[in-house]
């Protein structure tokens, strides 16, 4: 398999995810995000917040999904099966309550080639009726393995 | 809540010391999504070149904003986080006993990196170690969160 970078700039089709009260608590729970707001409705209004406030990397449980075009795509010939996750960054333009569903869509932003492997960054758009919610920015370093082993 | 004029650059926001078990990593595996057997099986870790299981970045990651977000007063108030993944969290299987067992510890501590005023913003630039006896090691670098304060 060949990586074809020709492929930068592709946007994938866009997933949709609904952000279900208990995914929140269960992944603020999984983190350890004990603030209030995260699990008690009241403490959430009492911020201003229309229902329970994702944590600040939740944005990563739905950006994942988007990515998983990334990794089916053949015309893009990565291979996700050895990665090592390099950087991560979330920009966060309206929080992210429960209720909502979103619409997330994966840019292949960019493919740096590099000695047995290259760096795969992809950057996913969150959005709540068109509206921006989250920019997610994920960098990995993939192996290509062509020519070792 | 802090407020932005009573800040300086350089100023502890605290330290937070977050324990990791074998349980936490399923748990955050079930509630992320990401099932990488790296992250729970010991043998599939080894096969790819790892000493063993690891934490996944992103659970690091996550916990290490608490921090932040408890200081800010509103977790929605950190409008931009970011790190780099340097060392891998090794989180080896307990001699015995529970797999709630905490078999890693993270010591978390926070400063006040940058102060913006016309954009009501300061940065808080994260130290998180992985702490094993007196040995300290970096696990993520440039992990940065911006928390818009009035």
């Amino acid at each position: 398999m060949s990586i074809n970078t020709a492929r930068e700039g592709h946007t994938y089709p866009a997933i949709t995810y609904q952000v279900g009260r208990e995914a929140v608590r269960e992944f603020s729970i999984a983190v350890k995000a004990e603030h209030p707001a995260h699990h008690n409705l009241e403490a959430a209004a009492d911020l201003g917040h229309q229902d329970l406030l994702a944590p600040p990397t939740f944005g990563v449980v739905i950006s994942q999904r988007a990515e998983a075009a990334v990794v089916a795509d053949p015309e893009a010939g990565i291979d996700f099966s050895r990665v090592v996750h390099a950087d991560e960054r979330f920009v966060h333009h309206h929080p992210i309550t429960a209720g909502e569903t979103l619409n997330a869509a994966t840019t292949l932003e960019r493919i740096r080639l590099m000695g047995a492997g290259a760096m795969v960054t992809t950057v996913t758009e969150i959005t709540h009726d068109g509206d921006p919610r989250a920019t997610v920015t994920s960098t990995l370093l993939v192996r290509t393995d062509e020519g070792d082993d | 809540m802090p407020q932005l004029a009573d800040l300086e650059k350089g100023q502890s926001i605290g330290h937070r010391t977050v324990e990791l078990s074998r349980a936490d990593l399923i748990r955050y595996a079930a509630a992320s999504g990401d099932h990488n057997p790296i992250h729970w099986n010991d043998r599939f870790a080894t096969e790819v070149g790892l000493d063993g299981v690891i934490a996944h970045g992103m659970l690091t990651m996550g916990v290490s904003v608490e921090l932040v977000a408890q200081w800010a007063g509103d977790p929605a108030k950190v409008v931009d986080y970011q790190t780099r993944f340097t060392k891998p969290v090794p989180v080896p299987e307990p001699p015995h006993g529970s797999p709630e067992t905490p078999t890693a510890q993270l010591e978390v501590s926070g400063k006040v990196g940058k102060l913006d005023a016309e954009a009501k913003t300061a940065r808080i630039d994260l130290t998180v170690e992985l702490a094993s006896g007196e040995q300290r090691d970096k696990v993520l670098t440039k992990a940065q969160a911006v928390v818009v304060l009035d």
